[in-house]
This record gives structure tokens, C-alpha cells and sequence, in this order.
């Protein structure tokens, strides 16, 4: 229980994946003008991570390793994941209209996110042959990668909120738009650097 | 590298994707949505302001909602008004109503000269954050704040600042009531375009309140109100408001202020539109 605490924990603060392993920039910048549209976005990270964890994991355990095709497997977790994605999207719209209004317009932009593939392929590099067997490292990979989503939340919501202020401000005509949103960025990172080491000494 | 490990790859992942687009082309068959040919087609008759005076989201949202509810007025829509109305009452085959036009009315007459500041504030530019300390930048806790959040909101661009006081253009406005929205203090209401006259004043304050922060503010004497033959001004809690339905515009009740009151306007502007 302790380590899949720290696993969640490692993944939100210290491997944050957008603030530290600067993976999904392009939704962090396009995405987080607005604070609704931030955390809806999120929400629809969280969710196509996890699924895309819960299904290219048992692939790459139970067809590309035996088989030894192991280096195949950006390719095939890009197709898998985008196919998956695409069927989610049906899903919703038949069956939960609601949700898919409100999720729907993010789903597309996620399908080949590099955050997402990320996620996956440091799962089954980190877990899958950590533990040997199926269950263990399957178990760590889904909080691995809940963490990760979670992570891409906090980033997304600090990110809207100092955005908003930051448009707000008189900053030079040079900076204005798109600069000024880099560098404020960059300081929002530095300052998740903070976090290293903290899982290991609260909890190690 | 034995010949066979290629084969085996293309085959495996030949496979993973053959799997993929059959299930994309089952679940596209057996779950598709049907939507309604109307749908696109009412979208088509209005503006795209995607202002929400309808009251849905946006107008896609109205349309969507239009098509499936029989019972929906057409003529929801005050940006697109009567041509609106009119076109999708064809696609749909329902009689279209009367839209009455209506605007935004900024009800304060506080201007630089009748009123004045309380502090001087070098915050924000927005009247938002100005609210949140000491109740706003002005004397009086009720008017226009005058650091323009409403007209950043106008889809029209239809406010303008003049004076420290917001003013909107009728002729521009469509009121869709974003700004009254917006508005920290409430100061904007949304008025029938042709109202004989409008109170433009906020304040709830007794009288000498309003008198000590604004010189041109209602004071809630009551002579409008006794003096209106229609019954249209009444005056609730310190402040006059009118009844557009009653009121003939007859003009009255602008001469008994004026004369009536020690401050020069509390009823300062008619607009007495030639119907």
C-alpha cells in the first residue's frame, strides 16, 4: 500500500509529466487559457491514460515480449491507443451524451498525446520487469499512470490560474501572448523542482 | 536476423490493426448516433454570436434544443430577432412570434462630476477585482464601477467608457445580457428598446445617503411615483423603478423630479421614443 502511495505521489510532484519530463506541452499551452476547459481536459487525460495503460501493458506482456517485439512498441501503442480512444468516443456518444459533450472536444486531441504514450512506455519499462510476474507490476503501472493524469491535472489548474493573472498584467509589448506564457511556464517548472526527493523522505 | 522475425512482426502487427479497424467498424455501425437533418439546418438561421441570451449554450446548444422539443419558442434568439424567427419557423413549420427588441440600460448617472472616488486605486482593471476592496472605487457602493469588465464582454462592442461611467450604444446593442451577467454590482438591466424612460440610478441608500455620495442619484422622494396617472414608477426600497408595460411616457414624472427634488436629477434620462 505504502509503495503505490509513492508511486502516485512520485508521479504528481516529482515526475510530473509535464512540469519535469516536459511530455503534453502542446495541451498544457493550447488548453489551459480557461480554468473549466483546463480541468475538463485533464479529467479526459486521466481517463485515456489509464485505459491505455490497462490495455498496451498486457500486450506487450502477453504478445510483443514472448514473441520478442519488444522495440515495436511505439508503433503499436500509437495504434492501439488512438483505435481505443476513437471507441471510447463512440461509446460515449450512443450511451453517455452528457459526459461526451463535455469531454468529447478534448478526446481527438489526446489520441496520439505524447503524455499518453509516455506514460505507457515508462510502465512497461519501469514495472514490467521489476516484479516478474503479470499481477504486481500491473497494479503499479495503473497508479503509475493515475498519478501521472492527476500530476497533468495540478499542472493544468496552477497553469490556468497563473495564466490568468499574467494576462491580466502589463507586460511588455515584445512578451505579450505566447512569451510571456513560455516563461511563466518555465517558472512554474522550476518550481516543482522543489518537490525531488520529497517522496523518498516522507515516506522512504 | 533470421527472415522469419520480420515476418513475424508484420504479421502481429498486422493483426493488432486488423483487430482495431474491425471493432471501429462494428462499434461505427451498431452505436451510431443519428442526428437530425433539421438540426444543421436551424443552426443555419441563427447569428452565431453564441451569446446565450436564449438561455442554452451557445447556439448550437438552442438548436439542438429547438428540433427536439415541439414546444419551444422560436424566437428566443434577440440578436437574430424577427428574420431568425422567421426562417427557422420555415424549417420547422411553426408559427414565429414577435421578438421585441432589447438593450442593455447601465442604470447610473454617476459620472466624474456628480460623484467622486473614495480612494485612489491602482489595482487591476477590472471593476471584479476593484469590488472586492472596500465595495469599489467610487463614493457610492451601488453605481458603475467604470473599469469596463462589461464592455470587455460585449460580443458587439457595443460599451464605451465615458466619464469614469459605461454607456451603451442602443443602436449597436443586442441584448444578450452578457454584461448584465458580468456586472459586479448589478448595475446593468436589460430594457424593451423602445422604453419611454429609464431610472438611472442603482442606489438603495436613504436619501441624504445617496445625496452625500452622488449628486445625481434617486433619493426615493415618492414624487414620480404620486405623480405617474399610468401607475407605472413605484418606489422600493429608496429607489424608482418602472413598470415598461404601464408607462405611456407621458413625461411627467421627469418634470416633478426635477422640480421636486433638491437634487437636480434623480430621473435623469427620457428617452421618449415616437411610436
Amino acid at each position: 500500500m505504502k509503495e503505490l502511495i509513492a508511486i502516485v505521489m512520485a508521479a504528481v510532484l516529482v515526475n510530473n509529466y509535464v512540469l519535469a519530463q516536459f511530455l503534453g506541452i502542446c495541451p498544457f499551452l493550447g488548453v489551459s487559457k480557461k480554468l473549466d476547459q483546463a480541468a475538463g481536459m485533464s479529467v479526459a487525460v486521466i481517463f485515456v491514460m489509464l485505459l491505455a495503460t490497462a490495455v498496451t501493458y498486457p500486450i506487450q506482456y502477453f504478445v510483443l515480449n514472448p514473441n520478442g517485439l519488444g522495440y515495436l512498441q511505439t508503433i503499436v501503442f500509437i495504434l492501439v491507443i488512438a483505435a481505443l480512444v476513437q471507441l471510447v468516443e463512440i461509446i460515449l456518444k450512443k450511451y453517455i451524451p452528457a459526459l461526451h459533450a463535455s469531454l468529447g472536444v478534448y478526446l481527438p486531441l489526446i489520441t496520439t498525446n505524447c503524455a499518453v504514450l509516455g506514460v505507457c512506455i515508462s510502465n512497461v519499462d519501469n514495472y514490467l520487469t521489476a516484479t516478474g510476474g503479470f499481477g504486481g507490476g500491473f497494479v503499479q503501472a495503473m497508479f503509475n499512470s493515475l498519478g501521472s493524469g492527476l500530476g497533468f491535472l495540478l499542472a493544468m489548474v496552477l497553469f490556468s490560474g497563473v495564466r490568468s493573472r499574467v494576462d491580466k498584467c502589463k507586460c511588455p509589448e515584445c512578451f505579450k501572448g505566447m512569451p510571456i506564457t513560455l516563461i511563466s511556464a518555465a517558472i512554474v517548472s522550476v518550481s516543482f523542482m522543489g518537490f525531488a526527493g520529497i517522496v523518498e523522505n516522507l515516506l522512504g | 536476423m533470421e527472415p522469419i522475425t520480420i515476418v513475424i512482426a508484420v504479421v502481429v502487427v498486422g493483426i493488432i490493426g486488423l483487430l482495431c479497424a474491425v471493432m471501429l467498424t462494428i462499434a461505427s455501425k451498431f452505436m451510431a448516433v443519428e442526428v437530425d437533418e433539421r438540426i444543421p439546418m436551424v443552426r443555419e438561421c441563427l447569428p452565431g454570436a453564441n451569446c446565450g441570451a436564449c438561455g442554452f449554450a451557445g447556439c448550437d446548444g438552442y438548436a439542438a434544443a429547438l428540433v427536439e422539443d415541439p414546444d419551444l419558442a422560436v424566437n428566443l434568439c434577440v440578436p437574430g430577432g424577427a428574420t431568425a424567427a422567421d426562417s427557422i419557423g420555415k424549417v420547422l413549420g411553426r408559427a414565429a412570434g414577435d421578438v421585441a427588441k432589447q438593450v442593455a440600460e447601465v442604470r447610473c448617472s454617476g459620472t466624474c462630476e456628480a460623484t467622486s472616488v473614495k480612494m485612489d486605486y491602482k489595482g487591476l482593471e477590472s471593476c471584479a477585482a476593484a469590488k472586492l476592496l472596500f465595495g469599489g472605487t467610487g463614493k457610492c457602493v451601488y453605481g458603475c464601477i467604470g473599469l469596463g469588465d462589461c464592455a470587455q464582454v460585449c460580443p458587439v462592442g457595443a460599451i464605451h467608457i465615458n466619464g469614469g461611467l459605461a454607456r451603451v450604444d442602443a443602436s449597436v446593442c443586442i441584448g444578450c445580457g452578457l454584461c448584465a451577467k458580468t456586472c459586479p454590482n448589478h448595475v446593468i438591466a436589460i430594457r424593451p428598446a423602445d422604453a419611454h424612460m429609464v431610472v438611472d440610478c442603482n442606489s438603495h441608500q436613504k436619501g441624504a445617503g445617496t445625496r452625500r455620495s452622488c449628486s445625481a442619484g434617486c433619493i426615493g422622494c415618492r414624487l414620480c411615483e404620486k405623480n405617474c396617472h399610468t401607475g407605472a414608477i413605484t418606489v422600493t426600497d429608496n429607489l424608482a423603478s418602472i413598470d415598461y408595460a404601464k408607462c405611456d411616457g407621458c413625461g411627467k414624472c421627469i418634470e416633478v423630479c426635477k422640480a421636486g427634488c433638491l437634487v437636480a436629477l434623480n430621473i435623469t434620462k427620457a428617452e421618449v421614443v415616437n411610436n
